[in-house]
């Protein structure tokens, strides 16, 4: 139980211990931790601004859903108000060519009725003039008679 | 055996325990990862901000040699305390075999291992004493107070019990509480070592002993870790004090 040498021998080593320590353990370790607090704190900031972001995003996505909705409702009415328009407008265009299709075919009927009646008095004409040539064949100037008979025929 | 005698024993130990602790912090030191740690280094981190907050708590002004020191100080006198809990005789009889009689494993046992530490911490004290304030200054707070300079001798008398009480009081604490704490080993121990043959009394003295060495090892854990704290704590509280401009 004698102090002794041991003490120096003890004293000595504590010493180099700690420089040991001091030079090789102790500054990477709490750099490291100071690094890493750093990285954590970062992180943890950037997450924050990351669901900030993200608020804001769903804010103007919502934002920007409703917009285009109304843009969409508009566009439809315009669409259904420009569809009845050319609905309208093709019924009218419709109508007019019916109209007109029928007073072409009208006219055209009015047309072959009165072609058909020219025919009908030329041959009506022939016949009778024929029919009073074979009755009147003898003594009726066949020329006088034909100038009466065609103004008959007018008559019709 | 003169002065210049060298405990065996105490060197080699301590000088393990010291080889131990710094062989894994500086393992751990050199791999450091500012990742996500792992393993040992999760364990070495939280020694270092466990020591790190200490010295924040008790140490106001600013010294890079303190933290390190007060590792140093609680990991290597941890160690050699934690030796108390091995086989109370099964390092000595390893020993004798290698013809190194009377070995005793537990280096703060020895007073001249926590002397050796103690003076080393007090002549930090005074170096950073008579750095921090000067030698006029540190000569002043020795002599001017409490009294005022014409109360001098008792200032001397009252300083100066104060500051050799520091190492001697932080020494002998260690050494006190680990060689009573062994010393109650050794006696637990005795117990069982009368055995001769089965009997009452034999059985008795044997499961005592077994239980007695349990409890007494469990609660040895609590003391070899506070005396390593106590110990530390009490550098760290010194050097503050050596840094402190006059109270």
């Amino acid at each position: 139980m004698n102090i002794n040498a041991t003490l120096l021998a003890q004293a000595i080593m504590f010493g180099l211990f700690v420089w040991f320590t001091m030079r090789f353990v102790w500054p990477p370790i709490t750099s490291a931790l100071l690094v890493r607090q750093k990285q954590i704190a970062d992180g943890l900031a950037a997450a924050d601004r990351g669901k900030h972001e993200l608020e804001l995003a769903a804010k103007k996505a919502t934002q920007e859903l409703r917009t285009a909705k109304e843009k969409a409702s508009e566009i439809i009415a315009l669409a259904d108000k420009r569809a009845s328009e050319i609905i309208e407008e093709a019924k009218a265009n419709a109508k007019n060519e019916g109209d007109r299709i029928v007073a072409g075919a009208k006219a055209e009927i009015d047309q072959e009725v009165n072609r058909a009646k020219e025919g009908l008095r030329q041959q009506v004409a022939t016949l009778a003039i024929a029919g009073a040539e074979k009755i009147l064949r003898r003594e009726i100037d066949a020329k006088a008679h034909a100038d009466m008979l065609s103004v008959i025929a007018n008559e019709l | 055996m003169g002065f210049w005698a060298l405990n065996v024993d105490t060197v080699l130990v301590s000088l393990l325990m010291g080889v131990v602790f710094l062989f894994f912090f500086a393992r751990v030191a050199t791999r450091a990862s500012t990742g996500v740690p792992t393993g040992m280094q999760n364990f070495v981190e939280w020694i270092i901000e466990f020591i790190d907050s200490s010295v924040r708590g008790s140490f106001s002004a600013k010294n890079n040699l303190v933290a390190p020191l007060a590792l140093t100080v609680f990991a290597w006198i941890f160690l050699m305390n934690l030796m108390d809990l091995l086989p109370i005789d099964l390092v000595p009889m390893l020993a004798t075999n290698f013809g190194l009689g009377h070995f005793k494993v537990v280096p703060t046992t020895d007073p001249n291992a926590t002397f050796g530490l103690a003076l080393s911490v007090f002549f930090i004290v005074l170096f950073y004493s008579i750095k921090v304030k000067g030698v006029g200054g540190f000569v002043g707070e020795l002599t001017l107070q409490p009294f005022g300079k014409y109360g001098l001798p008792a200032n001397i008398f009252l300083e100066g019990v104060n500051l050799i009480a520091k190492p001697i009081s932080l020494a002998l604490r260690l050494f006190g509480n680990m060689y009573a704490g062994e010393m109650i080993f050794i006696l637990i121990a005795i117990m069982g070592s009368t055995w001769a043959g089965f009997s009452l009394a034999n059985a008795t003295l044997f499961s005592s002993q077994v239980l007695l060495s349990l409890g007494w090892a469990i609660f040895h854990i609590l003391i070899i870790t506070l005396q390593a704290f106590i110990f530390m704590t009490l550098t760290i509280v010194y050097l503050d004090m050596a840094h402190q401009e006059h109270h």
